[in-house]
């Protein structure tokens, strides 16, 4: 890899470089030793502690974790089906071009912008009383609909202003072109943070925890707090693998399909693409 | 109504512990997160991949998970923390820190390349680079997504509330306990706070956005 940020290294260099990263090499693996040698201590490597996941509570324990993962991928999948087509509709409104719908709704996006998620979720948790699924549901949809909202509607800013003229010029209505021209295309091109917001919407179903959702979380702490606190470890230990690694193959997809899209971009018709950095978790767009 | 009224002591307790964790966390997180995406683009491979490494994991990792691991798991195993701000702080921090790296490194990506060939031209070594010619420069593309990431990082104290820690989150759950009866003053009082700090600084990224804005 050579980079323009330094000179392609020498000789001397090189061999600095080696030894510095033989010495972080080993200070990170003396700190993981230092780490596991006082979780030793603890008893934690000891094989009757991980006997739940092989022992004759096996099955049950899997089970367990099972019915976390599904209760999870249920939630996320439940509230992404939901809020993608109300982000389209609150984009819609968003860009109207009637005052009164206009800015009544970014009052409205703002507010469900700047508000934590899981405040929403306790507030359908308790202020309408339903169940916890529903609560995390509506909560990640409202949330998430903001967010898509305002990505869809930076998609349709970022696209020359010719293709809404041209489609008016051709006798569409306003919003037929905003339907048949300008959102294809905004959806296209602004397709990896719409699935990195995804990946977020997976992740914070986690906050379900807080409002008593019975999610990966909860069932690993019901599942320790009825084995005993010596499982809790484990449990955990196995819990948060389980969801980084959900996590991490669905970012992997993200990148994959956002590479893909890149080159077609490229080939295509867009001339000046202006990447919108608009949220938080868009993944590094390497523009190199 | 009169609920919220009568708690404002404690909204007021709440809104100042939120504003404390966001502020101590986002310093933290900044420095760090600068540290890490200097680390990404630099010639020495362990560092570049420790960084790949340490980003890609936390930014997978859900903030709950982190919490529950400080809050629950770390004390059945001996470590206590006297105050459990701390624990938040290093928990906020660190989740937050990788999603900075990740805005400044696309910083760096967008300054043109001959900003640093021209640097490198006139003999300049890899920090001075860095230091001199193109993180000022990217700067100012990654002031309004860093605006945003810290927006997100109030936001995501909430979780704290969650875990011990009596901020807005952790008061609003605490009185709508309390007053049952009115728990949608109580809620929309949390909110109104939030609002606060999110809006002002939302505003301050639009703002920046346009002033800062240069034609690449």
């Amino acid at each position: 890899m050579t980079s323009v940020l330094y000179d392609v290294p020498g000789p001397k260099a090189r061999l600095y470089s080696l030894l510095g990263s033989a010495a972080g090499i080993l200070i990170i693996l003396g700190i993981l030793a230092i780490a596991v040698v006082t979780l030793a201590q603890q008893g934690i490597f000891d094989a009757d502690r991980w006997e739940i996941f092989y022992g004759p509570m096996a099955p049950d324990v899997w089970s367990l974790i099972g019915q976390g993962i599904l209760s999870t991928l249920a939630a996320a999948a439940v509230a992404a089906v939901i809020a993608f087509p109300l982000g389209i509709a609150l984009c819609l409104l968003r860009i109207s071009l009637i005052p009164w719908i206009r800015i009544p709704t970014q009052v409205v996006l703002e507010f469900l912008r700047g508000m934590p998620v899981v405040l929403m979720m306790l507030f359908v948790l308790l202020v309408f009383a339903t169940g916890q699924f529903q609560a995390v549901v509506v909560g990640l949809v409202l949330y998430n609909a903001a967010i898509f909202a305002e990505i869809l509607r930076a998609g349709i800013q970022s696209l020359p202003k010719g293709q809404r003229e041209a489609g008016l010029a051709i006798g569409l209505r306003s919003f037929q072109s905003r339907m048949s021209i300008e959102f294809p295309q905004a959806v296209r091109r602004m397709l990896p943070s719409l699935i990195a917001q995804l990946v977020v919407l997976l992740k914070d179903t986690s906050l379900g925890y807080i409002v008593g959702y019975e999610e990966l979380l909860r069932k690993i702490q019901i599942m320790a707090d009825f084995l005993g606190p010596d499982f809790l470890f484990p449990a955990f230990f196995v819990g948060a693998a389980i969801y980084i690694l959900i996590n991490l193959t669905v970012s992997r997809i993200a990148i994959m399909i956002e590479r893909r899209g890149s080159k077609k971009a490229a080939g295509g018709m867009a001339s000046a693409i202006k990447t919108v950095d608009l949220e938080v978790n868009v993944p590094g767009t390497d523009k190199k | 109504m009169d609920a919220v009224i009568a708690s404002l002591p404690q909204y007021w307790d709440g809104f100042l512990r939120t504003l404390y964790l966001s502020v101590i966390s986002g310093i933290i997180a900044l420095l760090v997160g600068t540290l890490l995406a200097a680390m990404r683009v630099s010639p020495v491979a362990a560092l570049r991949g420790f960084s790949m490494f340490y980003v890609e994991v936390a930014r997978n990792t859900p903030l709950t998970i982190i919490f529950f691991f400080a809050a629950i798991v770390l004390p059945r195993l001996g470590v206590r923390f006297e105050q459990f701000e701390v624990a938040a702080i290093i928990a906020l921090s660190s989740y937050t820190a990788a999603f900075i790296a990740e805005a400044v490194r696309s910083g760096v990506n967008s300054v043109p390349v001959g900003q640093a060939e021209a640097a490198r031209s006139v003999g300049m070594t890899f920090t001075q680079v860095l230091g001199f010619i193109v993180l000022p420069q990217a700067v100012r593309t990654v002031i309004p997504p860093l605006i945003n990431i810290l927006i997100a990082l109030v936001k995501n104290s909430s979780v704290a509330g969650a875990f011990f820690v009596l901020e807005l989150f952790g008061y609003g759950r605490q009185l709508s306990n309390d007053y049952g009866n009115q728990v949608l003053w109580i809620l929309l009082g949390v909110a109104f706070f939030y609002l606060l700090i999110t809006v002002p600084l939302g505003l301050l990224a639009h703002f920046v956005e346009r002033k800062v804005a240069i034609a690449r």
